[in-house]
């Protein structure tokens, strides 16, 4: 098993005829997911890579019976795009755009919060991946291999360096998450660890954090009371300055909260086993098991 | 990003919140000129010179000064204009005053604090005032955080007038003064939400003698994710001396940097990456000169520019390129790292660390370029040797 996608999954990518959506489109089929459908206004009809396209997403789910979608609609469309996907009752949207104004995700996330078919994971996020069945998102899915571990993380590249140093030492993931670097988003850790808990075929988990806000806290006040498999954590963002924006637009240390230091303690305060340096996530999570 | 308290001022007027009658000056003459103007306009000898840095704590620094008359007001704008002020907000380095705002001086009798912000735990817009205006409003939430009032806006509906009405009888208003407090604030978020702000703060908001409710001082910030929605407003407010030149140009190769302390240049993939690459480096007894995020496509040249920007810095005694290429190529990334070393004659030590798509292609155009490149397998190896490197 795994969490949130797997071989039944039936994607649909929202902006798969630009020249990214395109791109990762053809990347998600070699890996083997099961693309399903496009969908770009106006270009209803066409057909590309084999994979039909249509106007809105209510089609989309009516012709093709879409569960899944991934979002490479830019910045200025993407809140509408998730909305349409709500609209349609898709039960998972991967939001994988950069950039997209703060204000939106507020309507947004009020409009996720009001109903129970949809969650959305991202914006500004990888993607989500169970090795050898389903890969929606950027990721390489090379570097992945299919066992017992999750993966959690607010940042991308570093979700790769987590999963090749795993799998550098034979130790496989069940799914790996990234939830997005941004300051409202549509999944935390805690919802993404409540599901690694139910999942039997999940043993352990790395979490990966950075500066700003609070979710890591928050994770950890969680892990204490109710998780019951090992983790591994780290924190990226220990040197950074406070007040300057690194990269995400939520994370950034300001009125002396969000510090990595603070982050650390919480976790190890709740058992979390915190990796020195990010080159130790896999031994860290190994010396667990 | 951020602006001026008085093009922030100017936008308030704009959506009509008041504020001091003020004039922003470039110069001393033009200090003078606005200082006669504003005493002849209200029959007020008392005006306020501010230094218009952007940064916080400028009154305890020696950038605000209250005078009578328009001599002392000359007076004031000499001493500030051109001078280096340094905050708590602006770094040891200081900041030099280009820009002066005169304003009128008012009777204050009392002063509050209110402000607007993105709540990350509510995931709303948050409204916090509180009765302890003028002082560090970080200070009052550590000491007496009972004396900061908050209420959220629901997106779906809007500022709801019981809200108000919640922080207006909290702040112990007047009937008089909750009437202009009100419109003040049902105009402020409005202002926030349409112009994309993640700041709007009102730090003293005051209340005078005649029960008028003004905002004294005026601080915004903008959400940049939204900066194509506001092109020509936000570039016309833009003050490029106020922000680090490197940090501008890279931005405008849609590199994300940001200028450190320490020696040692970093190039990655990824922010959570670069953070911690800045970390490891630390880790292993260095000092970070940068953070420098690539991002997902980086090209060929993008990598030149990047090595460009970072070598502006004459403290950079290193550089540690780091890259895990998930869509982002490795051979990219090496003929980029080649034709920028070839380019720009490195002096410095270079590590490279390159993992994903492509590494053996990459690797090899790396060793095959005769170039003094040392590689690395890992992260850690890579910091370990560019610190080792980098002290010669």
């Amino acid at each position: 098993m795994s969490i949130l996608v797997d071989k039944n999954t039936r994607l649909v990518v929202q902006g798969m005829t630009g020249s990214v959506g395109q791109f990762h489109t053809d990347q998600m089929i070699a890996y083997g997911t099961n693309v399903v459908a496009g969908c770009t206004p106006g270009k209803g009809g066409q057909s590309l890579m084999g994979v039909p396209v249509f106007d809105t997403m209510r089609e989309v789910v009516r012709e093709t019976g879409a569960n899944a979608s991934c979002i490479f609609v830019p910045p200025p469309f993407a809140a509408d795009a998730i909305l349409e996907a709500v609209d349609a009752e898709i039960p998972l949207v991967v939001c994988i755009t950069e950039g997209i104004p703060v204000m939106d995700m507020i309507k947004v996330r009020r409009v996720l919060d009001s109903q129970e078919t949809t969650r959305l994971i991202g914006p500004n996020c990888p993607g989500v991946i169970t090795p050898d069945q389903c890969k929606i998102g950027i990721m390489p899915g090379h570097v992945h291999m299919p066992g017992r571990i999750g993966v959690v993380s607010r940042s991308g590249t570093l979700t790769y360096e987590a999963v090749g140093q795993l799998t550098a030492l034979g130790i496989g993931q069940s799914t790996a998450v990234g939830i997005g670097g941004d300051p409202i988003n549509g999944t935390d850790f805690v919802d993404v660890l409540k599901l690694f808990n139910d999942d039997p075929d999940t043993d352990g988990v790395i979490l990966i954090g950075e500066i700003g806000g609070n979710a890591e806290e928050q994770a950890a006040a969680w892990i204490k009371e109710s998780f019951n498999k090992p983790v591994a954590g780290f924190i990226a963002g220990r040197t950074a300055p406070p007040g300057k924006r690194m990269g995400h637009a939520g994370a950034i240390i300001s009125g002396g909260k969000g510090t990595a230091d603070a982050k650390i303690a919480a976790l190890e305060d709740a058992g979390v086993k915190v990796a020195p340096t990010p080159s130790d996530m896999g031994i860290t999570l190994k010396s667990l098991l | 990003m951020n602006i001026h308290e008085y093009q922030a001022k100017e936008l308030y007027r704009q959506h009509g919140i008041p504020v001091p009658k003020g004039i922003a000056c470039m110069s001393v003459e033009e200090a003078t000129q606005a200082a006669e103007k504003l005493i002849k306009e209200t029959g007020n000898q008392v005006v306020v010179v501010k230094a218009q840095i952007h940064a916080g704590g400028r009154g305890k620094a020696g950038g605000v000064k209250v005078v009578k008359g328009a001599d002392a007001a000359t007076k004031a704008a000499r001493e500030i204009l051109g001078k280096k002020l340094v905050t708590h907000q602006t770094g040891p380095d200081g900041k030099v005053v280009q820009r002066l705002l005169v304003e009128q001086g008012l009777p204050i009798k009392n002063e509050l604090y209110l402000a607007l912000v993105v709540d990350r735990d509510s995931r709303r817009i948050a409204i916090m005032a509180s009765t302890e205006g003028g002082m560090d409003i970080e200070e009052v939430a550590a000491k007496t955080p009972e004396k900061i009032r908050t209420v959220t806006i629901d997106p779906a509906v809007g500022l709801q007038g019981y809200q108000i009405r919640q922080l207006a009888f909290g702040l112990g208003l007047t009937a008089q003064e909750q009437k202009h407090f009100s419109k003040l604030l049902d105009r402020l978020a409005r202002l926030f939400e349409q112009e994309d702000c993640s700041i709007a703060e009102i730090n003293p908001l005051i209340l005078t003698e005649d029960e008028q409710v003004i905002a004294l001082d005026a601080k915004v910030n903008f959400d940049s994710n939204a900066e194509f929605r506001h092109r020509e407003l936000w570039s016309s407010l833009r003050d490029l001396s106020e922000e680090a030149p490197t940090e501008t140009e890279a931005k405008e190769a849609d590199l994300s940097f940001i200028q450190l302390d320490g020696n040692i240049g970093c190039l990655v993939n990824g922010a959570g990456l670069a953070m911690a690459t800045m970390d490891t480096i630390k880790h292993y007894g260095g000092e970070p000169a940068n953070f420098l995020d690539v991002g997902g496509g980086a090209s060929q040249e993008a990598v030149t520019k990047a090595f460009r920007i970072i070598l502006q810095s004459e403290a950079v005694e290193g550089i540690f390129v780091n890259i895990f290429g998930g869509i982002m190529r490795c051979d990219t990334i090496a003929k980029g790292v080649v034709a920028a070393t070839r380019e720009l004659g490195l002096k410095v030590p270079l590590v490279v660390r390159l993992e994903g798509t492509k590494v053996e292609e990459g690797r090899k155009i790396l060793d095959e370029s005769g170039l003094a490149i040392t590689s690395a397998a890992t992260m850690a190896e890579g910091a370990q040797k560019i610190v080792e490197l980098a002290k010669g």
